[in-house]
């Protein structure tokens, strides 16, 4: 987009790239705020429907949709209160912690292919790293609200976090490692074509996998049943009983921005991401091929339509979490902390080794045909920039070392 | 004055400021808090120097384990805001004396090589980066790919076999070390019960 | 201003480890909060790092040839691995200090004084 800025209308390079950076920033922050309103009211219906009643029919007609909206306005003119023994500048600080770190997420996270504000060649690496320093806005929340509740909900919440970054960290490399690539624009375009090039189907320990890591996600973002530090009957509200108006709106955006996250994550990891369960992209021939580097506009149709899909998946996995929520009762924190140590990570140590051998003896898996080999992916981690001949042979040589050695 | 040498100033300026404010606050959660930003602020300087590999896993075993370890000791040692802590004003005079005058040699030696101070001919080489993340990954697997080009010139220097035993290691240490650590840190109830009751 | 119009090159981060360095030793020194002693060893041990990452870096040397290379991002990387660990037995052992003594200031540890 700055090239476009520089090259079509001649403005200044720093100008350009500010407006462009501004620009896609503020259509990533989009997606936490449309999104956490949009899921509020999915959330009210969807929970309505399943306990037998309608929800909000008023605002709005007769689906109520304007709700997200007065709720948002009450929100944002509702007092600021603050608790007199809380610490002022942590208890300011900690909701946009929380946000600041739950929207660093997004901006790793591919929409489509070549969509992405942060593109990295370790993207699932710093969506993990980030997802997990999210845990620090709510220990702050809790500690500097003053308050027993607060304390206790943010230190169970922080724990059951931490807990659960082993079984999730499991369970994200398992795709990663038949990718053979941490870049998560490559991972999803390894899975384009068929509904069975998802890694979904790839073979029995990745599909096993994938409700590990549905499980270990839900405890990640605190949801369903698994919300044990922020529940109404247990600790009034847990770490965000002391807050209120704006600051409250904050870390539910970030509760929900992260949810998204999460969704979007599997959905790439284990569902092909933007790539449809029919190509129909590649046969009309308007998506991208790996080696195009020219901007088309059906090109960009096709990763218009590509973004939509994937967000629909998106949606689509925020709607199961949101359904299975309102279905399952409770865990107690002592039970949070067995599933984790005793079911979940066990259960993703023993699949992802599975995965691992799979791989290992079905090198391009069985009924699963990658649109490229992996040896493929795994020599072009090696390109740099420059696309350096040099660099790439001396190093393509030592990775056919590495791989002779292995055998 | 290029994007490198801004970037560059934000991040060091983050880091240095939120380190001296760990060592002048009084108050141990926000000691904490500084301390994230701080290191955090390290890890934007370590995708700065091109290694982004380390500077992701500074913010994930790092900030993201280590200082939440270190949040959680605080929250379980916190004692009531009555008793402080502070030290005197004899030991900060000491202490600045002494951090000084190391800070005044490590400088002065920092700035002394001219080989260390000149940095990248163009502002485009200071931003190009390879990944390197395989580099790093086969490294710790045991083959050398950066060396590969120059192999027999790496095999006399002894850099050629790679940190596979290293990293071995460095695994059973960490098993080892936090077997220990939590067996040092468990809940010995009854034998405080036993000492209350005699 | 000299140092700011030259282009970054490893003394910069030199001088910012520096900094980082000296700050985790007199916070050592000078607090006395066993976990305010561990924050300074953090300091210390990232100060450190940045040392080894400053030389490692392809991207702050003339003409591209860092002085150690890759070997500088490594030994960062079990730098970071080893912090991990020893701050988990540094703050065990605090925890145990503070189940047997319900305080954590060290000045207090004297029982051990001749």
């Amino acid at each position: 987009m700055a090239d476009f800025f520089i090259n079509h209308w001649g403005w200044w390079p720093w100008l350009s790239n500010l407006l462009a950076g501004f620009i896609q920033c503020n259509l990533l922050l989009l997606v936490p705020f449309v999104g956490a309103m949009f899921f509020v009211w999915v959330e009210r219906k969807v929970s309505a429907r399943i306990q037998d009643r309608l929800g909000p029919t008023r605002t709005g007609g007769k689906f109520g949709w304007l709700q997200l909206l007065a709720d948002g306005l009450k929100l944002i003119t509702k007092e600021d209160l603050m608790p007199g023994g809380a610490d002022r500048l942590l208890f300011k600080l900690a909701p946009y912690v929380s946000f600041v770190f739950s929207y660093a997420t997004l901006m790793a996270l591919p929409f489509a292919n070549g969509w992405v504000a942060l593109p990295m060649n370790v993207g699932v690496f710093f969506i993990i790293a980030v997802l997990g320093l999210e845990v620090f806005g709510v220990i702050l929340a809790g500690y500097s609200s003053a308050s027993k509740w607060s304390l206790f909900g943010a230190m169970r919440e922080a724990a059951q976090v931490v807990s659960y970054e082993v079984p999730l960290g499991l369970c994200i490399v398992t795709p990663c490692l038949i990718a053979g690539s941490l870049d998560l624009i490559t991972i999803a375009q390894q899975q384009s074509g068929w509904l069975t090039n998802w890694y979904i189907f790839h073979d029995p320990f990745t599909f096993i996998i994938f409700w590990v890591y549905f499980t270990c996600a839900t405890a990640s973002v605190n949801r369903a049943p698994f919300d044990l530090a922020e529940a109404e009957s247990e600790l009034v509200a847990g770490f965000h009983t002391e807050y209120s108006g704006f600051r409250w709106l904050a870390f539910y955006m970030a509760e929900y921005g992260s949810m998204f996250t999460v969704a979007g994550l599997g959905a790439i990891l284990f569902f092909g991401g933007w790539n449809g369960p029919i190509p129909i992209m590649h046969w009309l021939g308007w998506a991208y091929t790996p080696d195009e580097t020219h901007w088309r506009t059906l090109g960009y149709l096709a990763n218009l339509l590509g973004c939509l899909n994937f967000i629909g998946k998106c949606v689509l996995g925020v709607m199961v979490m949101i359904w299975v929520r309102w279905t399952l009762p409770r865990l107690r924190i002592d039970q949070v902390m067995k599933t984790c140590l005793k079911y979940c990570t066990p259960i993703a140590a023993v699949m992802f080794v599975g995965a691992a051998v799979w791989t290992y003896a079905f090198p391009g898996g069985i009924w699963l045909k990658s649109s490229t080999p992996t040896g493929e992916v795994r020599e072009s981690a090696f390109a740099d920039g420059n696309n350096n001949e040099a660099l790439m042979t001396s190093q393509q040589s030592a990775s056919t070392v590495a791989k002779d050695e292995a055998r | 004055m290029n994007w490198h040498t801004v970037y560059f100033l934000l991040f060091s300026l983050t880091a240095c400021g939120f380190a001296l404010a760990v060592v002048l606050s009084s108050n141990i959660v926000r000691m904490a808090f500084y301390l994230v930003l701080s290191l955090g602020a390290t890890a934007g300087l370590f995708f700065l120097a091109g290694a982004d590999f380390i500077g992701a896993m500074q913010l994930l075993i790092y900030v993201g384990g280590t200082l939440v370890l270190l949040v959680f000791g605080v929250m379980l040692t916190a004692q009531s805001p009555f008793i402080s802590m502070k030290t005197h004003g004899g030991d900060w005079i000491l202490a600045a004396i002494v951090g000084g005058s190391l800070l005044a040699i490590l400088m002065q030696s920092a700035f002394s090589m001219p080989q260390w101070r000149v940095g990248p001919a163009t502002a485009d080489q200071a931003t190009i980066a390879t990944p390197t993340t395989t580099i790093v990954g086969e490294g710790l697997l045991g083959v050398r790919v950066d060396a590969m080009a120059d192999a027999s010139a790496a095999q006399q220097a002894g850099v050629l076999s790679g940190y596979l035993l290293p990293f071995e290691i460095v695994s059973v240490h960490l098993l080892v070390v936090l077997i220990g650590a939590a067996y040092l840190a468990r809940a010995k109830r009854r034998r405080v019960l036993r000492e209350a009751e005699a | 201003m000299n140092l700011l119009t030259e282009p970054i090159g490893a003394a910069h981060y030199l001088a910012v480890g520096a900094v980082l360095f000296v700050c985790g030793a007199v916070c050592m020194a000078t607090k006395r909060n066993a976990l305010g002693i561990l924050m300074g060893i953090e300091l210390v041990l990232n100060g450190a790092n940045l040392n080894f990452i400053a030389f490692g870096s392809r991207l702050l040397h003339a003409d591209g040839t860092p002085s150690i290379g890759l070997d500088g991002q490594l030994i960062a990387l079990f730098v970071i691995v080893l912090a991990a660990a020893e701050a988990a037995v540094a703050l065990a052992i605090t925890l145990n200090f503070y189940n047997n003594h319900s305080t954590v200031d060290v000045d207090r540890a004297d029982e051990l004084k001749g």
